[in-house]
């Protein structure tokens, strides 16, 4: 069972650090969807090591919550491109002290 | 065959019982956000948006006495002494004092909020938030828009699902739920954020860092979810707290699991290290929208960090109060200091905000719940007093920069404040008042809430705590009164500010934020008693 509770800490530490390191919003983006995925990977593998459902139901709540993020990300995401035809994070520092 | 043999197997489900009394305010305002959605769909467009903004305070109005007759009709807990309430929904949702309580608070920022959303004034006519927002900003479509006076009626919607997500995210007693409902509040928060009419590129790249931000702070939040689910094989508040009591599983992963949901909701409420959004968003968004925010988000965040922290690792407090106190003094530190080099009124509340989470926090980590036949104030009631009075005047203060105005719309930039008092002296003076609030000044509601919190720390044996708490707000007011010597004292620069005249929408809400934030400072007593009333968390 430890198993994949470690496949789901790396698969959530590759995640994390894609956000920190990639500059472009739609990897940023999918890597947060990464990360996601990977504390799913946790609920059930939890779920089942302690012979409950919850955990498996929680993974079909998180990817409801996961879609409804999309929409929204997805929309910010492709406004500012209209503008700025770009999708690089470094790129919106108009908001600076 | 085999689906008969499927079914004698399966154990027949219940049917869940939901308590409708109970739980009315919450679908009050989510049935009004979906009514809302359908009245976009069906409505002309000539009178919509004042369709909404009536379908939208009404809702909030009829919520918010639901919740007074709820929170009178409170059942006290036998086993103990404080406690009020029940839990309802199967355990979903936890329906107590402190709950109703912030129930009551953030439909009274929700309503302020709406009025400053429906007004229209301002803006030749329109509101204040883009016509149409698929439009890229400075194109001809958005010239069209604007000859068209088209105006985003979905923001009242959109608004009223983030606060059925606040006041659930307040009251949640599972884990679960408290992930959905901190999606239900973040979301519409994100698409509101970008709506802005004036500086709409500012208004984009706002909802964008709030969106990766806020996406990651809450992937965090949901891992350490899942970590408390794998230490205690359940969701549930008071489950997790036996686990945790007993010391059953592994120390590593309840440990993780504190530090991941303590990121996650620190996020939300803007405490150092996790603070770097706030003046972006704050000063990108729509002003009413940051208003909203500013109030509801924080107070929202507080109750639920409150309630994971007292209920479910209240065994463990040990581990985490270290943390929390460095935290707190941290971000008081910072907030404070890095308040005096802005030169924006919008970031300079930002960080106003950051530092009022510090005080907050201090008042927390005295984890202070009162003993029998004393009145002295305990730490969740000291937090829902500061959080009514932070959230009034703050609500008050962003009412006040929607109205100092140029050319380009709002006019944020410190130095074309100066001189406010001589050109309108009534603007200026309510804006005043709200720093000396903020400053802690006696006389004024952010006194009494300052001097909750630490009281609450001092009872939690947290003396030294106080003491710094006490000498960062002295540099706090240092800044707030530069606010007031600049608007009062200093003769403007050029042409001045000028003041639009708004309609009595924003004059209702400054006038509220006013009588507010005064009257409780001169009788705090009545909301007071009514926060330690509220009692503790029930289990």
């Amino acid at each position: 069972m430890s198993e994949y509770i470690t496949l789901s800490m790396i698969l959530f530490t590759i995640g994390a650090v894609g956000v920190l390191v990639r500059r472009n919003a739609i990897i940023v983006f999918m890597c947060v969807e990464l990360m996601l995925n990977a504390t799913n990977l946790a609920f059930v593998s939890f779920s089942r090591q302690h012979g409950n459902l919850d955990g498996q139901l929680a993974a079909f709540f998180v990817m409801v919550v996961a879609a409804a993020e999309v929409v929204i990300g997805l929309a910010i995401i492709i406004s500012i491109y209209r503008t700025r035809r770009t999708t690089s994070v470094d790129d919106a520092s108009l908001l600076k002290s | 065959m085999r689906a008969s043999l499927m079914s004698a197997e399966l154990p027949p489900i219940p049917a869940p019982e939901i308590e409708y009394s109970l739980l009315a305010p919450l679908m009050i305002i989510a049935g009004a956000a979906i009514v809302g959605v359908l009245v976009e769909a069906f409505w002309p467009r000539t009178t919509r948006f004042a369709a909404q903004t009536v379908l939208a305070c009404a809702a909030i109005v009829a919520a918010l006495a639901d919740t007074v007759w709820v929170y009178t009709d409170l059942d006290r807990i036998e086993s103990s002494l404080t406690a009020r309430g029940q839990i309802a929904a199967e355990g979903a949702v936890s329906v107590d004092g402190p709950g109703v309580f912030a129930w009551g608070i953030l439909l009274v920022f929700g309503l302020l909020s709406m009025l400053l959303f429906a007004e229209r004034r301002l803006d030749g006519g329109l509101s204040a938030f883009t016509g149409r927002a698929a439009d890229a900003p400075g194109s001809a479509a958005e010239a069209d828009a604007v000859k068209r006076r088209l105006e985003h009626s979905e923001v009242f919607p959109l608004a009223l699902f983030a606060l059925v997500g606040m006041m659930l995210f307040a009251t949640a007693n599972d884990l679960l739920t408290m992930f959905v409902a901190l999606e239900v509040l973040s979301l519409p928060l994100y698409i509101l954020c970008g709506l802005a009419r004036r500086r709409r590129l500012l208004s984009q790249e706002a909802a964008l860092k709030y969106f990766l931000l806020g996406a990651f702070s809450s992937v965090f939040f949901l891992y350490g979810i899942a970590l408390a689910y794998g230490y205690s094989g359940s969701f549930e508040l008071s489950a997790i707290d036996t686990a945790v009591t007993s010391r059953t599983g592994s120390e590593t992963m309840l440990l993780a699991s504190i530090a991941l949901m303590a990121v996650g909701l620190l996020f939300k409420i803007g405490a150092a290290p996790f603070h770097t959004w706030t003046p972006d968003v704050y000063q990108g968004a729509p002003t009413p929208v940051t208003a909203f925010m500013a109030a509801g988000t924080k107070a929202a965040a507080f109750m639920a960090l409150l309630r994971v922290f007292f209920v479910a690792f209240g065994g463990s407090s040990w581990d985490w109060r270290p943390t929390i106190v460095a935290i707190a003094v941290i971000t008081m530190f910072l907030g404070a200091v890095v308040s005096i080099s802005q030169t924006d009124v919008k970031r300079m509340l930002a960080y106003s905000s950051i530092a009022h989470a510090g005080f907050l926090l201090v008042g927390f980590v005295g984890v202070y719940a009162g003993v029998a036949g004393s009145d002295r104030v305990t730490s969740v009631s000291s937090v829902l007093f500061y959080l009514a009075v932070y959230g009034l005047s703050s609500i008050g203060a962003f009412a006040v920069v929607t109205l100092v105005r140029d050319s380009g719309g709002e006019t944020t930039h410190l130095s074309k404040w100066a001189g406010l008092g001589k050109t309108s002296p009534v603007l200026a003076g309510s804006f005043a008042v709200f720093m000396l609030s903020f400053a802690g000044i006696p006389l004024t509601g952010g006194f009494i809430g300052k001097w909750g919190v630490f009281s609450a720390a001092y009872s939690g044996g947290f003396w030294w705590l106080v003491v710094i708490g006490v000498l960062v707000s002295a540099l706090a007011a240092y800044f707030y009164v530069r606010v007031i010597v600049l608007m009062f004292f200093t003769d403007p620069v050029g042409e001045g500010p000028t003041v639009a005249v708004p309609s009595v929408l924003t004059t209702v809400v400054i006038g509220v934020a006013v009588v507010g934030t005064v009257g409780l400072g001169i009788i705090p007593g009545p909301l007071l008693d009514l926060a330690q009333h509220a009692g503790a968390f029930v289990r």
